[in-house]
């Protein structure tokens, strides 16, 4: 009994501990953040200037903003369904916050002797859990619209899950093309065989063109966010939610768009990989190479995030049948044609180039 | 029907082509009009800081002018209040006692002179009926108050700075109006 005990190594639990608290707040600050980003992105391409009262080129806003929703008053409506009504922002949030978890940050750290891989879990089937923690984002949409009991939130409600789960088969179609090409469904192997040859993106364009389209529709972003849809559907699955509930729904939207760039860059774009630079030439450089690796991670997440701005406030939304074709007659067709020609090309080449 | 504009476009229900089936050239395109936009200039005035200048006619909030030596020029002729058509004015006046010649300009003056600024519709007839030029209209517009009381402007409100006490508030009370003007007679 002593000796099991005495095998739990403390310095492991501290350091996965310190871990999660700072990859999770980094998570929040960064969404804090995004939303003033949006507005920022927005103003300009509106010719407008955007926040700039709360602080210096009003950065404080994101804290404004917080602390205005804190303050509301938080009303349950009488006939909604109490319980799943409180229980639908946690889930949201729940799932938006835990997709991080398998995500590597950076290569390994020297801290004290110890090396500490920023990574909270490197396990195996990585891109396996990040897919069964996004779609259980939906719940939030779905518990929380029904839980409502409205009928526009039931509306909302519905097209959300169906809009996920039907651009979810695209994504992962073509996800399976990629692991073809690495043969590991483990995140932290995909970067290292990207930081050793050429980023995946080479390798599979469509792949990832796929994959960013049925991103946006995974994170409710325009031009898929037709679960809410001002115009038609008055607020959408969270008309009913006031105060920091109404906040949470918010604010898993803008993790799960940090989150999903956060995954686009490792699975396409090279993860940590420094671009044009040789890390492995440099590895005397020590934890500052590590915190470089982390800073082009980062730097990557960041145009991805712009882009989904750009998007937002470019395109116009879909038609609700003008999605589920684009899904199911476009996208899903494409993304089979790409999984055939690179099992076809992956198997010749496993037989040197003969048929 | 004749177009009011060149720019008008026919309905066109042609079926889409492939390149527009795509949907992505088109979402390029309309990406890079937006990228332009986000280097353009903004059009937005941030306006406690930066003002934008008024018209030469405009015409704002009043104010009761003063000669050079600083004596009120209002005689309370009453002749802003029979011009003014919102009926916004009223005076009461009274007479100039021996020893206040160096505050009022003429024998008699206006002991009590309001302006009701919720009913005025700054039309500047007051200022153009008044033969002393003792009103003018100036480039402040109407501040917000929390009572409509508040919003009957008194003497102690309306009349400018003494220039000779406070040449510096004076000639920014003046404001660009007024010497606009001036300079065009």
């Amino acid at each position: 009994m002593h000796s099991a005990l005495l095998a739990i190594d403390l310095f492991f639990v501290i350091e996965k501990l310190v871990l999660i608290v700072g990859i999770v707040t980094m998570s929040l600050v960064i969404a804090m953040y995004e939303t003033y980003a949006e507005r920022k992105v927005a103003a300009f391409i509106q010719d407008r200037r955007g926040p700039n009262r709360a602080g210096p080129f009003g950065l404080l806003q994101p804290l404004a903003d917080g602390l205005k929703l804190f303050m509301k008053e938080e009303i349950i409506p009488n006939t909604s369904n109490r319980f799943l009504f409180i229980l639908g922002p946690c889930l949201a949030m729940l799932a938006a916050m835990m997709t991080s978890a398998v995500i590597p940050w950076g290569g390994k750290l020297n801290v004290m002797g110890r090396e500490v891989n920023l990574q909270i879990a490197d396990i195996n089937i990585g891109i396996l859990y990040v897919f069964g923690v996004v779609s259980m984002g939906v719940y939030g949409i779905m518990i929380g619209g029904w839980a409502s009991n409205n009928k526009f939130s039931l509306m909302a409600a519905l097209r959300g899950a169906s809009q996920v789960i039907s651009y979810e088969l695209p994504m992962g179609l073509s996800l399976i093309a990629l692991l073809m090409l690495t043969g590991s469904l483990k995140m932290s192997e995909i970067v290292a065989q990207q930081i050793d040859s050429w980023w995946n993106v080479v390798y599979q364009p469509l792949g990832f063109f796929i994959f960013l389209v049925c991103a946006f529709a995974e994170c409710n972003r325009t031009p898929f966010d037709l679960p809410e849809a001002e115009n038609e559907l008055n607020f959408g699955y969270h008309q009913e939610y006031s105060s920091m509930k109404l906040g949470f729904y918010l604010f898993a939207e803008y993790i799960n768009m940090f989150i999903s760039s956060v995954i686009m860059a490792t699975l396409f774009f090279g993860g940590y990989d420094i671009p044009f630079f040789n890390d492995a030439a440099h590895a005397d450089w020590g934890n500052w190479l590590v915190a470089l690796q982390a800073v082009s991670l980062l730097g990557k997440v960041a145009l991805f995030i712009f882009l989904f701005m750009w998007v937002r406030w470019t395109i116009p939304r879909f038609r609700y049948d003008q999605l589920m074709n684009l899904g199911w007659k476009g996208l899903i067709p494409l993304s089979l044609i790409n999984m055939i020609v690179t099992a076809a090309i992956v198997l010749l080449k496993a037989n040197h180039w003969k048929f | 029907m004749q177009a009011l504009t060149n720019r008008a476009k026919a309905v066109d229900r042609k079926p889409m082509t492939l390149v527009e089936k795509l949907y992505v050239w088109n979402i390029f395109k309309g990406m890079m009009i937006t990228l332009r936009h986000l280097f353009k200039k903004k059009a937005t005035i941030s306006y406690p800081e930066q003002k934008r200048p008024f018209s030469p006619v405009f015409r704002g909030l009043h104010i009761l002018n003063r000669d050079e030596e600083g004596r009120e020029r209002c005689t309370a002729c009453g002749l802003c209040a029979l011009a003014c058509p919102a009926e916004a004015i009223t005076m009461e006046a009274a007479e100039r006692l021996p020893g206040e010649e160096n505050k009022y300009r003429e024998e008699k003056y206006a002991a009590k002179y309001e302006i009701n600024m919720l009913r005025c519709i700054f039309c500047g007839l007051c200022e153009e009926a008044c033969p002393k030029d003792a009103v003018y209209l100036s480039e402040t517009f109407a501040p917000s108050n929390y009572q409509r009381k508040g919003f009957i402007y008194g003497k102690d409100d309306l009349l400018i700075p003494n220039p000779k006490d406070n040449p510096g508030e004076y000639w920014k009370a003046v404001g660009n109006r007024k010497a606009n003007k001036e300079q065009g007679n």
